[in-house]
């Protein structure tokens, strides 16, 4: 099969229906994954980045991003992983944070730090935990139980209102 | 040695300390002393997995010999690792387990902040990568060392035991052989004295507020896990890591 046709805004629109294995609810693009996609010649490349980089997400991304787009006619692809610039939560598209939270996870509530500006970033007191809000019933009354949670990009947190604890995926 | 000899002797020891750190990490996978500390201690040993697999590519593609990462981590015998005896140090106690994880963290942070201005572009990346991971990192183990040493009398005496046991392996990193030298005469590594006058600065500054005493920079320092020189420990590490490959060598999923 050949799909001369198709140009990288339907590629784009493709992968948009890929879910993140580990996060159903958010897709490999809302996510902030996807970093390019282009045409060299004929050939499909699409240019992906780790989010954690023990993430066994990864494997399991890139090669579902693979099949669907193989599964659209696109045989002739080719699947770049870019380190620099690294991933950030910044890159997660406001349609992924409300679907995170839909889905009971509190998505990352301010700019992840800037990578330049890390010298005072390990002082203590220099950082204070973000206010975060309870996905279940939105009160900011809410605390940190764990820095990590069941994968890297999440912490735990437990909402001090309604009881409820919950994941918060973390800046980045 | 040339130069490219030498570039992968420093990359492969990036790549080892991550790895052995790692793999001590791993082994307390379900034996935390709280579930939270569980969680935190895999996935620190995580992401240091994960920037071992940047480093060990990398060092098997410089050496040009076909070795990838699996053979580099799985075939070879102590003598060949490059690790510094800081992280091959027994996850003895939860105090010393953390101490030993607060000294590398606080060592591996400003490196990698010395490596973001790298010369080899590389190495910048994974630097880059690395950075954020180990930032978060050294927050959690510092805020850890202030609360144990600054926590209860016995909280406080196993921490002070704990920084005086690991001390004499904090200073091997510091202390720049031919290889390191020649990376920072490339500009490929971050000299050392700004490097070492960041990390005595931070462990102080932790220290003073956990109300723990800092042992000397100037004392006597133990060294040689960077040449291959390594305590018997760091075998019984590797039998147990590699026990796999060793039991059906060049075994596949």
């Amino acid at each position: 099969m050949h799909a001369p046709s198709v140009t990288p805004d339907q590629v784009w629109s493709w992968l948009g229906e890929v879910p993140d294995p580990e996060i159903p609810v958010i897709s490999v693009v809302d996510l902030g994954i996807v970093r390019d996609v282009a045409f060299d010649g004929d050939e499909c490349v699409v240019t992906i980045t780790p989010t954690y980089s023990g993430c066994p997400a990864m494997q399991v991304i890139s090669d579902a991003v693979g099949e669907a787009l193989r599964a659209r006619g696109l045989d002739k692809l080719r699947i770049v992983t870019q380190l620099s610039p690294a991933w950030t939560t910044d890159w997660m598209s406001e349609t992924g944070k409300a679907a995170l939270k839909g889905y009971g996870i509190a998505p990352p509530v301010e700019q992840a730090i800037d990578i330049s500006g890390l010298r005072g970033g390990v002082k203590r007191g220099a950082f204070k935990e973000p206010e975060v809000a309870c996905p279940n019933c939105g009160s900011k009354h809410t605390q940190l139980t764990s820095q990590f949670g069941s994968t890297p990009c999440k912490a735990l947190y437990k909402c001090l209102d309604c009881r409820e604890p919950f994941d918060y995926f973390k800046c980045h | 040695m040339d130069a490219n000899t030498a570039k992968f002797e420093y990359v492969l020891r990036q790549g080892d300390n991550a790895l052995i750190l790692s793999q001590q990490l791993s082994q307390l996978c379900g034996k935390g002393p709280a579930l939270e500390e569980d969680m935190a201690l895999t996935n620190v040993a995580l992401d240091l997995l994960g920037q071992t697999r940047m480093w060990l590519t990398y060092a098997g593609e410089l050496e040009g010999q076909g070795r990838d990462e699996d053979r580099l981590a799985f075939h070879r015998d102590a003598n060949a690792y490059r690790n510094v005896l800081l992280v091959e140090q027994p996850n003895a106690s939860y105090a010393e387990t953390m101490m030993r994880q607060f000294f590398f963290d606080t060592w591996h942070y400003f490196l990698m902040q010395g490596l973001l201005k790298s010369t080899d572009s590389r190495i910048a990346e994974i630097a880059e990568k690395s950075l954020k991971e180990v930032t978060y990192h050294l927050r959690r183990s510092g805020d850890l060392i202030v609360r144990l040493g600054d926590g209860t009398d016995v909280s406080h005496a196993k921490m002070q035991a704990a920084a005086e046991e690991l001390w004499m392996y904090t200073g091997e990193v510091f202390i720049y052989d031919d290889i390191d030298n020649a990376m920072v005469e490339q500009g490929i590594a971050p000299p050392v004295d700004g490097l070492r006058a960041a990390f005595f600065e931070h462990v102080s500054e932790i220290f003073a507020e956990a109300t723990l005493t800092m042992p000397s920079p100037e004392a006597w320092m133990q060294r040689g896990g960077k040449q291959g020189r390594h305590s018997e420990r760091l075998g019984y590490i590797l039998a147990e890591m590699q026990f796999l490959q060793r039991a059906y060598p060049g075994a596949e999923w």
